[in-house]
Formats: C-alpha cells, sequence, structure tokens
C-alpha cells in the first residue's frame, strides 16, 4: 500500500495512562515518607527533600545552606570523604544534591538488591555528617575558586545580576554558591548550627520509588531513618514575603569586553507557583516563550536569526517568582532583540492574543506528552518531591491535563495581562559594551546601570 | 511483571529490500513509542574546505520537507512528541518519543525527511540556517570559557587532510561559504534508506513495527553505498602548546591516539579513565584536588570514535598552582598505572559501577542513550543491535593487566600534545616549551 503523502496521518485518540500511586506514612519521628511503586528495571530512588535552601542563608551568610548540603558527603562515622565515595561506587550509586531557592534536595539511586546499603548510607550522611575542619576548608576553598571562574561564563554572570535585580532585600537575590565575602566568613560551627537546624525529620519528606509494594518500601524508609531524631536547634527566623520593588532599574548592563555574543535577560517579579490560574501561565508560556514553536523564539531563532535560541520561564519558587525571557544574541543585534522581544511580551497581553493554532499545540504539547516523564524511578520520585515542595495534591498528575486542556485564549491574555509587563520588565545585557552602547541609546531606556560580573 | 537480574536489550531486526536497517524492541511500561534514526554520517565525510555540512543538515532536516514542507516541530509536539537530533564526527541522529497514538505520524515524517527532502532545502531555508549555526557556534564555543579548546586539540592531533582534523560545528568560513548545490550533494550521498538504521523502542510489537516501516520506508530508493572513511593519523612526539582565553584559571590537556571503538583495549582505557579520575575516590581527584590541592578539577575519558579514539585528560589548576606540578603529578600517576596496573579493589569498584550503568541505560526508550538509540549505536558500528551483552561482557572481562598494557601502549609521553590554555597575556602560565596556537 502506497502511502498518502497529501496529508499527514491522523493522531489516534490519547491512550490510556494511569499515573503513579502515591502512599504517605509518617514515621513515628515526624518524618513524611511518600512511596511510589514502579515495576520495570530493579532500580530504586531515594529523594529527599529538606525544607530550606537559599531562602534560609541568613543575610551575609549567603551560601551557608548550599555550603551545608556539600558537606554531607564528606564524611560520616568512620568514612571519610575518599571513603564515602568509594561506598556509593561499591553499589553503583548516583548521588546528587540540588540546593534551590526552598529546599535541598539529596538523590541517590541503586540498584534494587543494594536498596538497604544505599539507604543506609544516605542516613549515615544526612543524619551524622563528621563536618571535619579540613573537608570543610577545603570545600570552601573549592566554591570561592568555582565562584571566580563563573565570571567567564555569560549565563551564570547574567543569572547572578538578574537575581539581585529581581530580589535586592530578599534572601532569594543571591545564587546558592553565595559571595566571596560571605563564603570567607562562614564558620565551620555555622554550618554545624544550620545542620542541626535544617536537618530534622520534621523539616524533610522522603520519597522512595522501587520495584517493590508500598509496605516494602516503607520499611526500608522506617529502617534507614526511623531513629533520626530531632534537634532543640531551630532556623534563624521566618523569611517574610516578597515585596516587589516600585522602581527597578530599566537597563543594566554588565561590561564583557570582546564578547562574542550578547547574554540577555528580561523580566520582573510574576506569580506564585500555587497561584489558582497556574494552568493558564502554562499555556501562556509556552506560547510565548516555553517551547521550540514559540513566539519568541520562531522571531530571534528563525525569522531573524539573531541567536542559537531563545526561551522564556518562570524561575518557580514558594513565593512571588520571576518570569523572564533568555537569550544569547549576535552582539550586533542586540538593541534589535531587545526591541523585539518587548514586543512579544507585550503582543500576547491583547494585541496579538494566542491564535486556535497555537492554543491547539501548546496545550497538547503539555499533555498529551506527560506520561514520558514517568518512565524511571528517578523521574517519578523527583517529580513526587516537586508535590511535596509546592504542597500539592497527590491527585496533581491527572487533574492537570483537564485543567490544561480547560484553558482558552481570553484566559492566556488575562493570565499575560496580570503576570506580563514590558513595560516594568528589567532588561539585563552581559555584552561588549563599546559595541553595543549606541544602539542600546536607540532603545530609549537612558543612560544603562553598569555593573561590574563580580557583583 | 519481567524482572531482569542481569542487563539485557531484547531486539528483533529486519532489512528493507532498500537496504534499511529496521530494529524493535518492546517495553510496554508506558504508552510511548520511541522513534530513532541514525544516518552513518557525521563531520567524518566532510571535506577540508567544506566543514559543518552534516551538522547544518541537523538543522534543515527539521525545517520542512515535500510534502510537509514547514517546520517539524509542531505536528510532532501537537501529538504530544518530543522531538531532537545530533550530530558528531560519525553519525546524525535524529529522534520523537511521542505517545502511541502518533506512531504512524513519527513515521510519515521520518520518511518524508528521508525520501523527499531536498525540494524544500531552498536558498533562503540554508541562509537562515546558517546563521542560526553561526550563532551556535558563538554561544558554545566563541563566547565560553575553554570553548576553543577541543578546536585545538583537534587540529594538533589529526593532520589537514585526516576526517577528525575539524570540529563537527565546522569552521566559520566554510558554514559561511556552504553553496546549495553543494549541500544538495552532500545529502543526496548519505541520507537515504541503505545509509540509515530506524529503531523503534517502546508500547508496539514488534510486527506492527516492522508493517508500518515498511510502509513509510519500503519504497524509498536506496542511494550509492557511501565509502568509508579511511585515515590514519599519528604523533611522532610530544607537541607542547599555548592557547590564550578568557579564563580566570590556567588549564592543562593531554591527548593521545588510542584505539577505535569497541577494538581491543578501548574498554581497558575506558575503564582507566573512570579510576584516573572519575569520583573522589580516583587515583587523580584524590590527589591533586582532594590531597595537594594542586588543581579545582581534573577529568580522563577514552572517546571513543569509528575511525580512532583519543584519550583526554585535563585539570583547571588552583589559584596559583602551576600547571607544570599538576602535569608532573600527572605524569607519576600514569607511571604507576602503566608498571603496576591498577588494584583488583580499583577494578571490582570499575565493574560495580559499569553494571549498574548498564541497568540504569535500560530505563528509557527514547531520547540520546535511551534504548532505541543505543541499538542504534550497536547496529551502525557494530552491524549488530545484540551487542548490548557483549558490550557489558568487554568490561566484565577486563583484568589489571590488560588495563596496564593499555596505559602503557597508549599514554606515551613521547607521543602526545600537551596543550595549555591561559588567561589572556599569560602565556608564560603555560608549560615551558609551547608553541602559542590560535584558533577562531
Amino acid at each position: 500500500m502506497r502511502v498518502d503523502r497529501s496529508q499527514l496521518p491522523a493522531v489516534g485518540p490519547d491512550p490510556a495512562f494511569r499515573f503513579p500511586r502515591i502512599v504517605r506514612h509518617t514515621l513515628a519521628n515526624g518524618l513524611s515518607v511518600r512511596t511510589v511503586e514502579h515495576h520495570t528495571v530493579p532500580v530504586v530512588t531515594f529523594v529527599m527533600l529538606i525544607d530550606g535552601g537559599v531562602v534560609s542563608d541568613p543575610a551575609g551568610q549567603e551560601g551557608l545552606a548550599a555550603i551545608t548540603a556539600d558537606m554531607v558527603d564528606e564524611g560520616t562515622g568512620d568514612l571519610s570523604a575518599i571513603e564515602v565515595s568509594e561506598s556509593l561506587a561499591q553499589i553503583g550509586a548516583e548521588y546528587d544534591v540540588d540546593v534551590g531557592a526552598d529546599a535541598v534536595v539529596f538523590t541517590l539511586t541503586t540498584l534494587e538488591r543494594f536498596m538497604e546499603r544505599g539507604a543506609g548510607l544516605l542516613a549515615n550522611l544526612l543524619i551524622r555528617p563528621s563536618l571535619r575542619r579540613e573537608d570543610f576548608d577545603r570545600v570552601r576553598q573549592m566554591r570561592l575558586d568555582r565562584l571566580r571562574q563563573l565570571k567567564d561564563s555569560p549565563p551564570a554572570v547574567a543569572e547572578r545580576a538578574f537575581l539581585r535585580l529581581m530580589y535586592p532585600d530578599h534572601p532569594y537575590g543571591h545564587l546558592a554558591i553565595g559571595n566571596e565575602a560571605s563564603l570567607r566568613g562562614l564558620e565551620l560551627e555555622r554550618v554545624a548550627q544550620c545542620h542541626r537546624a535544617l536537618f530534622q525529620p520534621n523539616r524533610a519528606t522522603l520519597v522512595v520509588a522501587g520495584p517493590m509494594t508500598h509496605d516494602a518500601l516503607r520499611q526500608a524508609a522506617e529502617t534507614a531513618f526511623g531513629a533520626w531524631e530531632a534537634s532543640a536547634e531551630r532556623v534563624a527566623s521566618e523569611v517574610g514575603d516578597v515585596v516587589p520593588r516600585v522602581e527597578a532599574p530599566r537597563l543594566t548592563v554588565i561590561p564583557r569586553e570582546g564578547a562574542a555574543q550578547s547574554e540577555l535577560r528580561i523580566g520582573h517579579l510574576s506569580a506564585r507557583r500555587n497561584a489558582p490560574d497556574y494552568p493558564s501561565l502554562l499555556v501562556m508560556n509556552a506560547v510565548l516563550g516555553g517551547q521550540f514553536v514559540s513566539r519568541i523564539n520562531l522571531k530571534l531563532r528563525e525569522e531573524k536569526g539573531f541567536t542559537y535560541g531563545a526561551r522564556t520561564g518562570f524561575d518557580w519558587r514558594r513565593r512571588l517568582s520571576p518570569f523572564a525571557l533568555q537569550a544569547s544574541v549576535h552582539s550586533a543585534s542586540t538593541a534589535e532583540a531587545i526591541r523585539d522581544s518587548l514586543a512579544e511580551l507585550d503582543g500576547i497581553r491583547g494585541p496579538r492574543p494566542p491564535t486556535d493554532t497555537e492554543m491547539l499545540l501548546a496545550r497538547a504539547s503539555l499533555t498529551r506528552g506527560y506520561p514520558r516523564n514517568f518512565e524511571t524511578a528517578q523521574q517519578v520520585s523527583r517529580s513526587v518531591a516537586q508535590l511535596a515542595l509546592y504542597d500539592l495534591p497527590d491527585t496533581y498528575f491527572e487533574e492537570l491535563i483537564p485543567r490544561v486542556n480547560a484553558v482558552s485564549a481570553d484566559d492566556v491574555v488575562r493570565a499575560a495581562q496580570r503576570y506580563i509587563d514590558p513595560a516594568r520588565a528589567s532588561i539585563l545585557v552581559v555584552g561588549d559594551h563599546p559595541v553595543i552602547a549606541d544602539s542600546l541609546e536607540s532603545l530609549g531606556f537612558g543612560a544603562p546601570q553598569i555593573v561590574s560580573a563580580d557583583v | 511483571m519481567r524482572r531482569v537480574d542481569s542487563p539485557s536489550l531484547p531486539f528483533s531486526k529486519r532489512t528493507l529490500s532498500n537496504g534499511l536497517d529496521v530494529i524493535v524492541h518492546e517495553d510496554h511500561h508506558i504508552p510511548i513509542v520511541a522513534v530513532n534514526i541514525w544516518y552513518h554520517v557525521g563531520s567524518k565525510n566532510e571535506r577540508p574546505g567544506r566543514t559543518g555540512f552534516a551538522h547544518l543538515f541537523e538543522h534543515l532536516m527539521f525545517e520542512g520537507s515535500e510534502h510537509h514542507n514547514s517546520g517539524y516541530f509542531p505536528p510532532l509536539q501537537q501529538a504530544g512528541g518530543v522531538v531532537n537530533g545530533s550530530t558528531n564526527t560519525d553519525r546524525t541522529n535524529y529522534w520523537e518519543v511521542v505517545p502511541t497514538s502518533a506512531l504512524d505520524l513519527a513515521l510519515w515524517m521520518e520518511s518524508d525527511r528521508m525520501g523527499y527532502l531536498l525540494p524544500a532545502v531552498t536558498q533562503q531555508r540554508l541562509e537562515t540556517q546558517r546563521d542560526v549555526v553561526l550563532n551556535e557556534r558563538r554561544q558554545n564555543y566563541e563566547n565560553r570559557p575553554y570553548g576553543y579548546a577541543l578546536m585545538a586539540l583537534a587540529g594538533a592531533l589529526y593532520p589537514e587532510d585526516h576526517p577528525y582534523h575539524w570540529l563537527t560545528i565546522g569552521a566559520t568560513e566554510d558554514i559561511t561559504a556552504a553553496r546549495l548545490d553543494e549541500v544538495h550533494e552532500f545529502f543526496r550521498t548519505y541520507y537515504h534508506p541503505a545509509n540509515a538504521s530506524l529503531s523503534l523502542a517502546g508500547d508496539l510489537d514488534a510486527a506492527r513495527g516492522f508493517e508500518l516501516a515498511e510502509r513509510y520506508f519500503g519504497d524509498l530508493p536506496a542511494g550509492p553505498v557511501a565509502e568509508p572513511a579511511r585515515a590514519a593519523a599519528a604523533l611522532d612526539r610530544e607537541r607542547r602548546l599555548v592557547l590564550e582565553d578568557r579564563v580566570q584559571m590556567p588549564r592543562i590537556y593531554m591527548a593521545w591516539h588510542s584505539p577505535a571503538m569497541f577494538s581491543e583495549h578501548d574498554a581497558e582505557l575506558d575503564l582507566l579513565g573512570d579510576l584516573l579520575a572519575n569520583g573522589k575516590t580516583s587515583r587523580l581527584y584524590r590527589i591533586l584536588v582532594y590531597e595537594q590541592r594542586l588543581a579545582l578539577d581534573v577529568s580522563a575519558a577514552q572517546y571513543s570514535r569509528e575511525l580512532a579514539s583519543f584519550f583526554l585528560l585535563a585539570a583547571t589548576a588552583s589559584p596559583g598552582k602551576s600547571l607544570t606540578d599538576i602535569a608532573a603529578v600527572i605524569d607519576a600517576e600514569l607511571a604507576r598505572v602503566a608498571d603496576e596496573g591498577p588494584s583488583e579493589a580499583e577494578m571490582d569498584r570499575a565493574r560495580a559501577q559499569t553494571e549498574a550503568h548498564f541497568m540504569y541505560r535500560i530505563q528509557t526508550v527514547g531520547g540520546f542513550g535511551g534504548k532505541s538509540d543505543q541499538l542504534n549505536a550497536y547496529n551502525v558500528f557494530r552491524g549488530d543491535p545484540g551487542f548490548f551483552a557483549a558490550d557489558l561482557a568487554r568490561y566484565r572481562d577486563a583484568t589489571p593487566s590488560a588495563v596496564r598494557d593499555a596505559a602503557r601502549a597508549y599514554l606515551r609521553f613521547d607521543q602526545r600534545v600537551l596543550l595549555s590554555v591561559v588567561p589572556r597575556g599569560q602565556q608564560a602560565l603555560g608549560l615551558p616549551g609551547s608553541d602559542p596556537v590560535t584558533v577562531s
């Protein structure tokens, strides 16, 4: 049978998919445990989510949570840092730490037959890290050196400066790694105190996914973490809500002599992760800049050829979160790329509402492929940890799809009007200032604020 | 529920009459199918002065084909698929992961761009994608710290007419000069069923997979059988080079020629890379970063390739520390491993990690490195999609003495490239006796 090439084949109805069932348990010490049966290959993943992170860093001690998290695998009991690494290697484990704005997330993946060893090791690291001085000195020095290297990476420089523009007076305004002055000022005792305060069973959620019953998974969690005791140490003080600044600088330039491209960030504080119109924001972002076939990327990459890729997105946090466009554009096109970007941010607020085609594409790309995010034990357990982080219901995954499918073009425009505003967007450029200065002037935002790379 | 204690990757394979290999792997856990196509073409098939074509095609292939003459992303994304592709020196791959309901769509589109691409490759499309590629080059090489190092190394390891002399991204002047007729000719030579391999993995049964492959690809004509690229390269001495870049800390790179992918000592060198520099337990990390703090980081790996591989070691100096001291530590450790070989404990650890990683590799059906991609890799480079078990055996069976022999035979001090990348204006921070090199 010859193929009919006059039209694309029809796509059938969406196949049925059951999202994994999550079972919640609470251990006697207050640790919240969520288990998910995942029967594919004999692999098991533990994800420990600790409440705290960038947000819990006191002013002047930026980087504290991150260095504390980093110190966790530097030794426990009789094991040195090297021996911890050796123990992980012997069970073929993948160990990873992510220090986020609101949580520190530890992930350990190992083979089913090493589950007990893996869980026991993770528990020893998290509950009883050695926190030795020589390890601390070395880890801190490596972080200072890393900071220095980041000065050469335009995306890192931009990220750092943009967060500070967004949150001048809030702990969210710094990178997890902190800054040079704060790292130099940190003492080991502060790290130990931070560990006692943050690493407590009642501040943590453990997600376990693997090829066994909920009961067996819970038992593994209990065996490893049942003896974890709370400490009397408390987090210094509760962090307040974010107050958006009234007049953020409009245009900021970080000079980078001879740069081949300008690294751009354009955005402002926008919404919270638990906003009721979150599904509308997802669809709006997909149309605007959240995927390859979005307005921003088609304009700046495909139509204008300014960049290898441009995108928009929310940097979600529990509190007010930034929305930003990011792209690395050819220096000569910097001002025009900014102008085009602002025009797109404006367009979706009403002048150019999403077309039916854009809506179909955005909704479908967000929902129809969703099941593929649940292939591995690690994917599943990290997704469930996100529910814990943002206090979302266990039914979230299955409910999200109909909610996204119910979003209309009007909903998108309303969401854009409420949460996107090019008139108050901060524009940040890391680029070759003498080359781009004249054209930036043509934007009409006045003289830019000039900032150095080592903010 | 099927449970495997030793990882395995079962499959069925057929070859269509036009030469297209079709491989199907069933995995019914999630209602998705991975569609993965390898074309046995990479930058090694380009000519000096005409570099960057294979990668440029990776861009053009997403822009449209004769019967769907617009972007490839919208229909596939609207069906819930994810789409991507990549190019290296040896091969180009294109893939989709789609809900089972969109398998026909994905196959229709892949077959249309295999059989009917050129009517859609116009001068205007070429120019737009050329600009995008030049921006990609600026972003990933020119504006990135140490971004020029691999170009300098490739230039020093391989003579000018060697297919690995240039990087896959290509030279700026070649990309700029690419002519439409040459680009078309490149496609006709390499992008056809007899030079391709189609792998389907996921929630489908093998019979249906073969039937659909025949339906969509069966009537595409086979193209010419490509001449396998061949070339020899060797170093007859130690070459020392220094490159200035916008970096804070100097970095030393050491590169050697090494045996081709899957040939004798390839796996041993891979293991050697791990025991030298993978994780805190590794020899060089422990000495350079942990104990002596001469370096901020160290890495070592066998970069396995089809014609010939290279082994690359790199370490970034801690502030105020010298590359000369770092190189001395590395050389001492290389001499020791070439003399004594690894310990049994080191081998046990490396084997445990390898076994676990082979298990982790069979968790996903699609994407880069998923099961569909692995089956195509084995098929294209070995002619046998079933090489998974034998591949694992290469690592299981590796002995300490074989690792020692590999180090001795290949990581020789008198046949290597030493590249120092130093902050601008500070060539004196490079190894003594280094010749300045510039790349662009």
